[in-house]
């Protein structure tokens, strides 16, 4: 039985943590609104890039000869990117991430597959160094939830870029938490490279009028790192809104359970006092009868 | 009947605008998108995007590099990167022009992508001083 002045110290240690999570909270809940508002503003590019493509790829149909950010290396080397968080306390957020990624390279090895794998986050790159010490070629610091910039996305496309034309990798794939809502964040793969054809959607004739200028070539030359970048670039987001929301609800049931732990700690202190407040009388009492 | 216009950027949509007519920068020749235009694609160069309205010039814009996609009722601009004129200035742009310079100076010869990379850089930088200095003629 601890004494009321552990007890007491408890509680207040306890009424402090539930300070802090409370604080996390509103916190992460003011940085995920900024990160979805700025997903929000990028989609626009996404779109008009998915639909030129769409419209370069029906055109390039009957190509042999595609890029090579289309349709990857001729190796079998598999690099995969992986999106973390560099801070913890955001529930099962990079776990679930690390699990997914266990699952992904063992089946890309058991097909056969070279895997090289380069983190973003000090997170994923703790998980995976320690699972896959061979593998990782690369640690990229997060972004440590201040703001995703545009640059940062052109310098990793850079980067894949000119491992794929040096034939270092042959393959690129992304592997991130999807954000769904505040509550749930989804593992998710994002092929990059080979590229999957984005559906033309408007197959009337429309497709077959369009000129190109200077060619089809050249402007999927330019286009196809820009979308490698754009890519990355909503990836990062979607992980970045995608921790604000894990933190935010963990902080939220840690800022609950707090407040149940306060309610049966303070039940226990009061029981306690009384049960000494009882022994006291009882004491007094009967010495003052056995006077 | 107007043209739609937009211009966006990586992070986000600049504007969005019926126009009469926009004149782009194409990396070939400036090109005019029109109503009823023929679908046409095209990689842009550094320079000015005007926007018509009857035969006068309402707004202007500069983006450094990009593509267009252009149909008969819609042209969209992906551009690089996008200001408004009057957001520009020439020093900025002259000490950015400088830099380039000497990086240019620096990179080896043989590497044509390198090269042909800067040169495209360097034209989107002489053209935003040009621009600026058409727009403020201060100097």
């Amino acid at each position: 039985m601890p004494s009321l002045k552990e007890l007491r110290a408890r509680i207040q240690g306890v009424k402090s943590q539930r300070k802090i999570t409370s604080a996390m909270k509103m916190v992460a809940a003011s940085k995920l609104r900024r990160f979805q508002l700025r997903a929000e503003a990028s989609r626009p590019y996404a779109d008009a890039m998915r639909r030129m493509l769409s419209e370069l790829a029906a055109a390039t149909r009957h190509e042999s000869e595609l890029p090579l950010l289309m349709q990857g290396g001729p190796g079998r080397t598999h690099l995969l990117v992986m999106l973390t968080s560099d801070l913890g306390l955001a529930g099962g957020f990079n776990a679930n991430l690390a699990r997914a990624m266990r699952g992904i390279v063992e089946r890309l090895e058991g097909e056969g597959e070279t895997v090289r794998i380069l983190t973003v986050g000090r997170k994923g790159g703790d998980a995976m160094t320690r699972a896959y010490p061979d593998q990782v070629t690369m640690r990229q610091p997060g972004t440590a939830g201040r703001e995703v910039e545009f640059a940062r996305a052109l310098e990793m496309g850079k980067q894949i870029e000119e491992m794929l034309v040096s034939g270092e990798i042959d393959r690129v794939t992304v592997v991130y938490n999807r954000f769904i809502n505040a509550m749930t964040q989804t593992p998710t793969t994002l092929p990059l490279v080979p590229l999957p054809v984005p559906e033309n959607d408007n197959r009337d004739d429309m497709a077959a009028q369009y000129d190109f200028e200077p060619n089809e070539e050249e402007i999927l030359a330019h286009i196809l790192p820009r979308n490698l970048q754009v890519q990355i670039y909503a990836a990062l987001l979607e992980s970045a809104a995608g921790e604000q929301g894990a933190r935010m609800t963990a902080m939220d049931n840690a800022t609950r359970n707090a407040g149940s732990a306060i309610d049966s700690l303070t039940q226990r202190y009061n029981r306690s006092r009384q049960a000494n407040i009882t022994t006291e009388l009882i004491e007094i009492i009967s010495g003052a009868e056995a006077v | 009947m107007p043209v739609q216009l937009e211009i966006i950027s990586p992070e986000r949509l600049l504007l969005r605008k019926d126009v009469d007519m926009a004149v782009l920068p194409g990396a070939e020749g400036d090109i005019a998108a029109m109503p009823d235009h023929a679908p046409l694609m095209l990689v842009l160069r550094g320079g000015l995007v005007s926007l018509y309205e009857g035969d006068k010039v309402t707004e202007q814009f500069f983006v450094a590099g990009g593509f267009a996609d252009m149909t008969p009722d819609r042209c969209t601009i992906l551009a690089d990167e996008a200001k408004r004129l009057d957001e520009i200035s020439v020093e900025t742009a002259r000490s950015r022009l400088a830099a380039l310079e000497t990086a240019f100076a620096n990179v080896a010869a043989e590497d044509v992508d390198a090269m042909d990379t800067m040169a495209k850089r360097l034209q989107a930088a002489r053209a935003e001083i040009e621009a600026a200095e058409e727009a403020h003629p201060t100097h």
